[in-house]
């Protein structure tokens, strides 16, 4: 056990080596500052709205993760894939679970990195008004969340094909499931036509989970639904590695 | 400590690998040769355990390669086919990484990669990234990993390949070496390698084994083994050939021109001539005759020629 958390370490620490030595991982966290505050600030009418919140800041951030994750985890497995390195990572003596694991969470670190990056918005509407800071940190917990269920589904994509183009589009497509499947607009319009299978549907969805902690309540629930889901898609992550050799 | 035994291995409807079994113990150096799609990296990768073969057993140095493959697995160094690399890691950070996986932490780990950074000559790219090198450091670069924790068991897919001679020469030598006390198995489609480095060379073709001895058995398997090569610069070749052919121990006589054009003969023995028999039989006759020999040798055989009777190549 001792010896699997050290060689995930490695395996994390190596992943994170490479982002930062290329300047992959300096633009990106640039665009999506950029476009969080872009999103906050000026699509959020933020400075008319005359209210101290994030609530716009959170309302967007799904979207935004559902372009920006994939981009981070399109390279997870294809890279590996294509460069021959996989071969060397998989005879080396760890376990595919550990190499899998150890690259997940490389990535929703720096995921989670360039989202606590976002602090100056915090302290800008603290300084303007009096927001509700509980509600901002179970929003930011919702936003953890939801990036590491994206990335789980990314890794599984990557582990698909070698292209990385495929693999971003593929979890682009799985994301926006999980979105609309409890997206306000899709849910009311299923209650109209289906309304036995709007549950079961929305159940599914990343916003139904999320949309608690956006309003600031984590519910023990939720969490257990991202942690589900993560687990799951670096399960099929790794089924998809295995049949690529067997 | 490799115990190879019935091998198979199917991609979709064809038949990559077939029932290969082999074993090599420390101090064997085996070549693996064959030519391009002959299954030489499939069977690696099963060996290695990136492949789970469709049928047979790999067991290293007692371990089960799928029940215990951690174990098996921590036994051995592995050289992928050309030599991939984390190319945006510097060479210190990439053996880092490898050292730390192969266990190794603090001083030992700081040992370790001295050890092979010293050993594959990387003191002056230490801290140069990884796609900045030229081709031959890298591929120093990864064999380097392979051998970060001084492995019983080395296993390499063309360690030479797209190195210069020079590069070539040099990793052979150290294959030699360390096959003094080591079980190493190294694939080639080179066949002077084989002879270089290996103390046993098993030719694979279309996934089957179609030969296994020492490079010198394998020679001698070749028409030409045995026969000896006469050049007279005094005499006609059919002056000699008359004296020669009535020779107890000669069997057949044969006349050929070698590169520069030189008209030689080539003197095949009876089966029960020995080694070394007919030449000097040969010279015997000269000094009688009084011929000038500008050239008199034993063939040992050319593994190309035995290599290309035994193999079908992949353009046919
Ligand atoms: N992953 C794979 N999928 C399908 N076919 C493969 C795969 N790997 C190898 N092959 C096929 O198996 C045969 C043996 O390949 P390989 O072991 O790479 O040969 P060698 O290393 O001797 O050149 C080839 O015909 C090759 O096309
Ligand atoms: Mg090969």
């Amino acid at each position: 056990m001792n010896e699997a958390i050290r060689h995930i370490r490695t395996i994390s620490k190596r992943e994170l080596i490479s982002y930062f030595s290329s300047p992959v991982a300096y633009v990106f966290i640039v665009i999506f500052l950029i476009l969080c505050g872009f999103f906050t600030l000026n699509i959020g009418r933020f400075f008319e709205s005359n209210q101290a919140t994030l609530a716009a800041f959170f309302f967007y951030l799904p979207w935004l993760y559902l372009f920006l994750v994939p981009a981070i985890g399109m390279r997870l497995w294809s890279e590996e894939r294509r460069m021959g390195t996989m071969e060397l990572l998989l005879t080396m003596p760890v376990t595919s679970w550990r190499a899998i694991l150890g690259k997940f969470l490389a990535s929703w670190l720096f995921l989670a990195l360039a989202l606590v990056l976002t602090f100056p918005l915090v302290i800008t509407v603290n300084y303007l008004g009096d927001p509700d800071n509980g509600m901002i940190v179970s929003g930011y917990v919702g936003g953890i969340l939801l990036s590491g269920g994206f990335l789980a589904v990314g890794s599984m994509t990557s582990a698909l094909t070698r292209n990385q183009v495929v693999s971003f589009i593929l979890s682009v497509i799985i994301c926006l499931f999980l979105i609309l499947a409890g997206f306000a607009p899709v849910t009311e319009m299923l209650e109209d036509k289906v309304p036995w299978l709007i549950d079961l549907v929305s159940s599914f969805s990343v916003m139904t989970h999320y949309y608690g902690m956006q309003r600031g309540v984590i519910n023990l629930r939720d969490v257990i639904f991202f942690l589900s889901l993560i687990v799951f898609a670096l399960f099929c992550t790794g089924v998809i590695i295995r049949s690529h050799r067997a | 400590m490799i115990n190879v035994d019935n091998l198979t291995k199917s991609f979709g409807s064809k038949v990559a690998v077939d029932n290969v079994s082999f074993n090599v113990e420390r101090g064997e150096v085996l070549g693996f040769l064959g030519p391009n799609g002959a299954g030489k990296s499939t069977t690696m990768r099963m060996v290695t355990g990136y492949f789970p073969p469709n049928d047979g057993s790999v067991v290293i140095g007692g371990f089960n390669m799928v029940e215990n493959a951690l174990e098996a697995r921590r036994l051995m160094g592995y050289l992928p086919e050309n030599g991939p690399l984390y190319a945006d890691m510097t060479v210190y950070n990439f053996l880092d990484f490898a050292a730390e996986l192969r266990g190794f932490s603090g001083i030992e780990k700081r040992k370790a990669i001295h050890r092979v950074v010293e050993m594959c000559f990387l003191e002056s790219v230490l801290h140069q990234s990884i796609d900045t090198l030229s081709k031959g450091y890298r591929h120093r670069t990864c064999f380097a990993q392979a051998v970060i924790h001084d492995p019983d068991i080395l296993i390499m897919d063309e360690p030479t390949d797209g190195l210069d001679p020079n590069q070539k020469h040099e990793i052979r030598m150290l294959i030699k070496r360390m096959g003094e006390n080591k079980a190493i198995i190294f694939s080639t489609h080179i066949l002077e390698e084989v002879e270089a480095a290996c103390s046993r060379v098993i030719i694979i073709d279309r996934g089957k084994i179609v030969a296994n001895g020492t490079p010198a058995e394998l020679k001698g398997r070749s028409p030409i083994a045995g026969a000896v090569r006469l050049r007279v610069g005094s005499h006609a070749l059919e002056q000699i050939k008359e004296q020669l052919s009535p020779l107890p121990g000669v069997r057949r006589l044969e006349a050929f021109k070698d590169e520069a054009g030189r008209e030689l003969l080539r003197v095949f023995p009876q089966k029960e001539t020995g080694d070394g028999e007919l030449a000097s039989l040969i010279s015997e006759t000269a000094k009688k005759s009084d011929w000038r020999i500008e050239e008199l040798h034993t063939e040992e055989g050319r593994l190309d020629e035995v290599f290309r009777d035994i193999t079908i190549s992949d353009t046919e």
